[in-house]
């Protein structure tokens, strides 16, 4: 199975001759989608019983391409192999089934007409539908919020469980918690309370992520603000691990202590931090920072990378080691801290009025290119500094403690039951 | 017959295109609140592998498992679209803001 995986993946690169050649020769009990464990032979049959035309139909009644997304290619020339030329992958994808318009025609549209609730945008743009669907009132609301900064009024119900109660849901319905540990950094006080929260609540699960910080699993719904308003006490906030927005700045030890180091890596990363957590983006954004060229804090694979030389930082930016593997791109070198939290802030900015919603840096960046989004964020040193000041303005709604509030009382229902029935009288 | 009735709350409990949930012995129950104020009850378990509906986006009179995104029909609790599966609705009364669901609940749960 795996290797007709791998196989299928290898010939996605291109290069062959027929590019449907080697998806034809496959055998119909090859996987290709390994997420949901489905065939050749079961995606083709239902293209050809079902008379399917295109790829959401494909994934909606095979799985196939439904999870992960890195079979859609092989699913996409299974499609083209079956019916021929009628599919046409390239043709503009509307948002979701509720509208014709796709991404960039909405969020345009957003702008230029003013459009500053979910409901506003509905009328105007003609949904098909009363109050969208699970699709598209998740990307209106990171529009909105992006583009009308302290105008927009955020949709709690437009938004994914994860991001309306600021936590991880798991697939037995508990959540996870991550508290921010910035940089990396934590202290002898923060993991005593960690643990004395692990112990009070009875929380299964303590690991430590590959971000740098810690995931308490098995959190009850109903015991979240309790388990929050602990952390908030020992000085830790919401670690936005379910965002679509700043995750994690990864660092090395730097200066601090290693004997390589050439800048302050940490203090760099904690800085960086502290600047940009709260922000809303397209999708998760991930950064690290080394202290230098040896790479311990892993950079070239980020959302946004900083390697420490001795005359600077190098910021690269563009990376994926996810779904997809991919080393970052170089963006630019920048000779002081100040120098390089703008450019980065620039970039963010950029990316948070041009990304499509869930579309990761490296895909945003491979959309655009890489030479425009340097014309903006490096060359034009006017551009870069209103796209940092739009940022830095927007970061004024945006940081606020979700974990705190919700300790404060906001939100309530999400936490607690409408009514508990016991037994019956009867029945005992 | 008639229906008997337990008060469970308000209306202004539940956001609009939102959901709250009762405890009973035997599971739990999403009450959903639609963008109309049409109040719907089903028992809080996606067939798929067991999701917590109450936790999903509502829109329309559908909503969408928090898990792996199949949408639920708050009406007949049909999936919607080609999955196959189904959850049990319950009989729910709105008078004015307060709201009632039928005194069958827990022994309806109970008897699956
Ligand atoms: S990246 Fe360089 S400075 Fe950082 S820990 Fe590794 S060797 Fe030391
Ligand atoms: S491999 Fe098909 S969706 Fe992940
Ligand atoms: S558990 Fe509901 S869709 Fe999988």
């Amino acid at each position: 199975m795996r290797d007709t995986l791998i196989l299928g993946q290898a010939f996605r690169g291109g290069g062959a001759v027929d590019p449907l050649g080697a998806v034809v020769a496959l055998t119909d009990d090859a996987e290709i989608c390994g997420c949901n464990g489905v065939c050749k032979g079961k995606i083709t049959g239902a293209i050809a019983a079902k008379g399917l035309t295109s790829l959401d139909d494909v994934r909606a009644h095979t799985k196939a391409s439904n999870s992960c997304g890195t079979c859609t290619g092989l699913v996409e020339k299974l499609i083209m192999a079956t019916i021929g030329d009628s599919y046409n992958p390239a043709a503009l994808q509307p948002m979701c089934k509720c509208t014709d318009l796709g991404h960039d025609e909405i969020r345009r549209l957003i702008v230029a007409k003013g459009l500053k609730s979910i409901p506003a945008v509905m009328q105007e743009l003609e949904w098909t539908t009363s109050c969208g669907c699970a699709k598209c009132r998740p990307a209106l609301n990171y529009y909105l919020i992006a583009d009308w900064p302290g105008e927009y009024e955020d949709d709690a119900q437009s938004r994914f469980i994860n991001e309306r109660v600021h936590a991880n849901i798991q697939k037995d319905g508990t959540f996870s918690v991550v508290p921010r540990m910035w940089g990396g950094i934590t202290s002898p006080r923060q993991l005593r309370a960690i643990a004395d929260v692990a112990d009070k609540f009875a929380i299964p699960t303590v690991k430590v992520t590959g971000g740098q910080r810690i995931d308490l699993l098995g959190v009850r719904k109903e015991d979240l603000p309790a388990v929050w308003a602990d952390l908030n006490a020992a000085g830790m906030v919401s670690g936005a691990a379910y965002a679509k927005g700043l995750g994690t700045v990864k660092t090395c030890v730097g200066s601090d202590w290693c004997r390589f180091g050439t800048q302050d890596s940490t203090g760099l990363g904690v800085r960086l931090e502290k600047f940009l957590w709260g922000s809303w983006t397209p999708a998760k954004v991930k950064l690290a920072v080394s202290g230098c060229p040896r790479n311990c804090a892993e950079a070239t694979c980020k959302d946004i990378g900083i390697i420490c030389v001795d005359s600077g930082f190098d910021v690269v930016f563009a990376g994926a080691a996810g779904i997809e593997i991919k080393g970052t791109e170089p963006l630019c070198h920048a000779n002081s801290e100040d120098e390089t939290v703008e450019i980065i802030a620039a970039l963010i900015e950029l990316y948070r009025e041009q990304g499509r919603y869930l579309e990761r840096i490296y895909k945003w960046a491979a959309r655009v290119g890489i030479a425009s989004i340097k014309a903006h964020v490096v060359e034009d040193l006017s551009k870069r500094r209103l796209l940092y000041e739009r940022f830095v303005f927007s970061q004024g709604f945006a940081q606020v403690d979700p974990w705190q509030e919700r300790v404060n009382g906001k939100h309530a229902h999400e936490f607690a039951a409408m009514a508990e029935f016991g037994l019956p009288q009867a029945a005992e | 017959m008639t229906e008997e009735w337990t008060e469970i709350g308000r209306l202004s409990d539940i956001p609009r295109r939102g959901a709250r949930c009762l405890g009973t012995p035997f599971g739990r129950i999403a009450v959903f609140r639609t963008v109309d104020d049409a109040v719907f009850a089903l028992e809080d378990r996606c067939p798929h592998k067991g999701g917590p509906l109450s936790d999903g986006i509502v829109h329309g009179t559908s909503v969408t498992c928090p898990l792996h995104n199949w949408v639920f029909s708050l009406e007949t609790g049909q999936v919607q679209g080609p999955d196959k599966g189904q959850v049990q609705t319950f009989a729910i009364r709105r008078d004015q803001d307060r709201l009632f669901i039928t005194a069958s609940i827990i022994p309806a749960i109970a008897a699956e």
